[in-house]
């Protein structure tokens, strides 16, 4: 088996937005999807409870995934058909690396649809060298610090396409 | 056999064997089936002593594991079922929904032992798998109501007729099995965590009472994200006040929830849609809680339950061969170039 690492070397930026309700979240995730192209890879991490497959289910619509979009968690991967582009939904919460690693996702990462990974913390090593991270933090009942680390030219574009605003070094976020 | 054979092309007065094979998530399993409902064998990977071999118990989802072991297990299941290759007059497969590289592993090798064995092929619907799971127990008078509850799917099924199938309530986010689980995760159990939870709340003295997700009145659709949300606001706010979290009486307040939400939903579609029996299936089917409320409900309401014994609720392949048998009475066979689905519809697969 061969892992590769796909780090580029030093400590990529991170952006953050702060985000007060889940409308507000919602409204990222348009956002997002307005950018997305084929081959486009999310790596969304956060705790239990944080949002993620909330956060899935906005992207999936303006996508324009007509059906619903559920969690991923048993059966790994779950795939929709886009009025845009397909969506690959996936949580690699219960693989190992090397599982994950035999499940062969690169097929998806470059097929012709968006993907998103729920805890892809788990299996950054076998991620495709530009993704866009997105971790999102609680901060409240409602609301959640969302930081993006880009990694790739695309996705340093989107952060700034976005607004989003840079992380000042030593900045904490949690 | 029960159900009115109007269609049927095949000779109903001779004995027939149904191979089956599936493999759409973690296990890999092969069953042989006599005449639709007498299970001969139904060999499952985790339940067997394969895994010595490759060295530790490991999940069987890397479409790799399901290679290692789909030989040894077709040929444990001929050899315990006692019956010749040769005498196997249909190939059964899992074609969806599933993990797409774990689905094919099973079609494969299911198309191969079709043309080689020169049987029919007939692709199969897991979900239809888990409902007629409880064909293999007893006869279903119809109009039925399955409640399916698994690892992946929570969906309220109507069967006006055998091999009608109607979806009329699903999971927005996640499947009852998932939500036990990430439950779980929040109380520190290891994965999947939700047989713990339902121990946990049986011996629980008090409960947090948690809300119910109703969703719209007339709405026979789940949502438990919100429950989940729940569960853990209840955990920080206990240690924001510097106290422990009772983890038996959220997982108390968390079942009773869920069961609430689950049983009522499945007892009002009962009653709207005049069912004549209710089916309880999927691997969640084995949660002691769901078993005992349902069975009271459907009592109450005069309403038949079946429910099959645990073997034959988790992923294994009588299931599916049960499932096939309806497709193989009336002839409806699969091509040699039939595709595996990640996605896949169940009202679609109807005879």
């Amino acid at each position: 088996m061969l892992i590769q690492s796909n780090h580029n070397g030093g400590t990529p930026a991170e952006y953050a937005l702060e985000v007060k309700s889940e409308q507000d979240t919602v409204a990222f995730a348009r956002a997002i999807a307005e950018l997305a192209f084929p081959g486009t890879v999310l790596a969304v991490d956060g705790d239990l409870g944080a949002g993620k497959t909330r956060f899935a289910q906005a992207f999936a619509d303006a996508l324009g995934v007509k059906d619903i979009v559920n969690s991923p968690t048993y059966t790994i991967i779950k795939e929709y058909e886009g009025a845009d582009l397909p969506f690959y939904h996936m949580d690699v919460y219960r693989l190992s690396l090397e599982e994950a690693d035999e499940l062969g996702l690169d097929e998806y990462f470059l097929g012709e649809g968006a993907t998103l990974v729920e805890w892809a913390s788990l299996i950054e090593p076998i991620l495709p060298p530009e993704r866009m991270h997105i971790r999102i933090e609680t901060t409240g009942a409602e609301s959640r610090m969302v930081v993006c680390r880009p990694v790739g030219e695309i996705y340093e574009n989107w952060c700034a396409q976005l607004k989003l605003r840079p992380i000042l070094k030593g900045e904490g976020t949690a | 056999m029960t159900a009115e054979l109007r269609e049927t092309t095949i000779p109903s007065d001779k004995d027939y064997v149904l191979l089956a094979i599936e493999t759409s998530c973690d296990e890999t399993s092969v069953a042989v089936v006599r005449n639709g409902r007498e299970v001969l064998s139904n060999v499952i990977s985790s339940q067997i002593e394969t895994h010595k071999k490759f060295g530790g118990v490991v999940p069987e989802i890397a479409s790799r594991k399901h290679v290692e072991t789909m030989t040894i297990i077709i040929e444990e299941a001929v050899r315990e079922a006692g019956v010749n290759l040769a005498e196997v007059d249909a190939i059964a497969v899992t074609q969806g929904p599933g993990l797409i590289g774990a689905l094919l592993v099973g079609v494969v090798a299911a198309k191969s032992l079709a043309m080689a064995l020169d049987v029919p092929l007939i692709g199969t619907h897991h979900i239809a798998g888990h409902i007629y799971a409880n064909h293999l127990i007893g006869d279903i008078v119809y109009p039925a109501i399955a409640l399916v509850v698994s690892g992946g799917h929570t969906e309220i099924v109507l069967l006006e007729a055998e091999g009608k199938f109607r979806i009329i309530g699903r999971t927005r986010d996640d499947a009852v099995g998932e939500a036990y689980d990430k439950v779980a995760r929040a109380l520190k159990f290891p994965y999947p965590g939700g047989p713990h939870v339902d121990k946990l709340a049986q011996e629980a003295t008090e409960e947090v009472v948690l809300p119910r997700s109703w969703l719209e009145p007339d709405s026979y659709d789940f949502s438990f994200s919100g429950l989940k949300s729940a569960v853990l606001a209840e955990i920080n706010r206990s240690r924001m006040k510097g106290e422990t979290p009772d983890f038996s009486a959220l997982a108390r307040g968390f079942q009773q929830s869920v069961i609430d939400v689950v049983t009522g939903k499945a007892i009002r579609a009962a009653k709207e849609f005049g069912a004549r029996q209710m089916l309880l299936c999927g691997g969640v089917a084995a949660n002691r809680g769901l078993r005992e409320r349902l069975s009271s409900l459907c009592e109450e309401a005069g309403v038949p339950l079946l429910i099959p014994p645990n073997k034959l609720c988790t992923d294994n392949a009588a299931m599916i061969a049960a499932a096939a048998d309806l497709k193989w009475r009336r002839g409806q066979f699969s091509s040699l170039d039939m595709k595996a689905e990640a996605i896949m519809s169940l009202e679609e697969w109807s005879v």
